[in-house]
């Protein structure tokens, strides 16, 4: 067991000794996730579990990966992914290059998907997706572009469901286990760290996507989260979020017109 | 019986028919929410709320992450996210990695909420076909809450509530008809 007490000890160490900052994470959410590794990976008593992560750098890794939720699937949520279709990208289309950042990307599941998008809509020449995450270890399985071929099938249902009219499988090839996608999806994704909590605004985005991370934070960091957004959104460019997540609440709501049905705003003044 | 801060019920396949036979006899000034966590399918919209509200004259909606949780109010855990209670009672989602095939997992809310209600917590598991809401039932029951399950005989599908009367302490085994009296007494 782990009290209350010890997870935020454990949170103190990070932010002291890495910077990272979680304190503004939804308190349920994260003890379950330092239970969960703390049962895991069999550790016998507080004080060691935490001497560990303090001192041994790889293990620090471990715990920043598995505290944070990095579970995510190819078009997730297709009625999403048709709107991006239908709507926001053919308005985006008549821009000269479009800027998008895919924040929270994990390990790049969406971002590949956006780019098949973009390649079928025949944007991707004149794009270019910046997908970061604060966590290096999954960026690099994401600069991969490998996912499990046992997904596929699933990715693929999901993808005909979103719009696409493709062999979904002309996308990547088989490797064994795994499915390998085209070089040329990735040539205009970039992955790079960038932490939400302590990073800045980096550049001016028409479109800005940021799914199923906000319901880590709790109330205060989502409106600090959402202001980054905001100052890194261009005028009439698009901000999406996860299916149960919200602007309705923020001060900057007044600003932004909803589209119908899915979690997508627009600047609008 | 003692005062009851939260109520919340679990279930999955055979579920939805007791819920619609138990809610309309429910009264509508109970003095705690009540939790519905029930797996299905991941659809777009989900029905389930507006089924269950043109049953009851209590308040139904579905969970939104961060809402403050209200006496007198039938929540439903959204599918696909696992709905956790804060501290400050309060729902948080989380879109983590299933838990016993489930996605949400009643064990999620059922630990979750033991923490936090305690003494005042009440968790009733309905007919399933797996053994999610087992653990769950254990927590509540180590930080002293109180544990209920429908009387396997009379579920469509007994293998949820049995695991549960197997592995961890039961207070009560309620057959449907005798769920809402139970429930009503808990006000």
């Amino acid at each position: 067991m782990i009290t209350d007490e010890q997870v935020e000890i454990l949170l103190g160490d990070l932010l002291e000794l890495y910077g990272y900052d979680f304190t503004g994470y939804s308190k349920a959410s994260i003890k379950r996730r330092i239970l969960r590794l703390y049962s895991l990976d069999k550790q016998v008593s507080f004080a060691e579990f935490r001497y560990r992560i303090n001192n041994d750098n790889f293990y620090f890794k471990r715990f920043v990966e598995q505290i944070t939720v990095n579970v995510t699937e190819m078009f997730r949520d297709p009625g999403f992914f048709k709107t991006l279709r239908d709507v926001v990208l053919p308005k985006l289309g008549t821009y000269p290059f479009i800027r998008i950042w895919l924040a929270g990307c994990s390990t790049g599941e969406e971002a590949y998907s956006i780019s098949i998008i973009l390649k079928e809509l025949n944007l991707l020449h004149k794009s270019l997706i910046y997908a970061t995450d604060l966590n290096p270890v999954v960026l690099e399985k994401a600069a991969q572009s490998m996912f499990a071929m046992s997904q596929m099938k699933q990715y693929s249902e999901n993808y005909i469901l979103s719009g696409g009219t493709k062999d979904f499988s002309s996308y990547y090839t088989a490797n064994y286990s795994l499915a390998k996608f085209s070089d040329e999806l990735k040539s205009k994704i970039i992955f790079s760290t960038h932490n939400l909590v302590s990073d800045h605004s980096f550049n001016e985005f028409q479109l800005i996507l940021c799914r199923n991370v906000l319901i880590y934070f709790d109330r205060d960091l989502q409106h600090k989260v959402l202001n980054l957004f905001d100052e890194s959104l261009e005028g009439f460019g698009y901000l999406a979020l996860g299916s149960k997540e919200t602007l309705d609440f923020s001060p900057l709501s007044k600003n932004y017109k909803k589209i119908p049905v899915e979690k997508i705003w627009r600047k609008v003044s | 019986m003692g005062k009851c801060d939260a109520l919340i019920i679990g279930g999955s396949a055979g579920s939805l028919d007791v819920l619609l036979k138990v809610l309309p006899v429910l009264d509508h000034t109970l003095s705690f929410p009540i939790i519905i966590v029930v797996h299905r399918k991941h659809g777009a919209d989900s029905l389930l709320p507006e089924l269950l509200s043109g049953r009851t004259g209590l308040i139904v909606k579905e969970i939104d992450e961060k809402e403050p949780i209200l006496a007198g109010t039938i929540y439903i855990a959204p599918s696909d996210y696992h709905t956790l209670i804060e501290k400050d009672k309060s729902f948080s989602l989380d879109y983590s990695e299933k838990i016993n095939y489930s996605r949400p997992a009643i064990d999620a809310t059922f630990q979750t909420a033991a923490e936090v209600y305690r003494t005042k917590l009440v968790c009733l598991l309905l007919s399933g076909s797996n053994s999610d809401g087992v653990n769950g039932l254990i927590s509540v029951k180590a930080w002293g809450g109180i544990t209920a399950i429908q009387d396997p005989e009379t579920a469509q599908v007994s293998y949820m509530p049995q695991q549960a009367s197997i592995h961890a302490k039961i207070d009560y085994t309620l057959r449907i008809e005798d769920m809402a009296e139970f429930i009503n007494l808990l006000s």
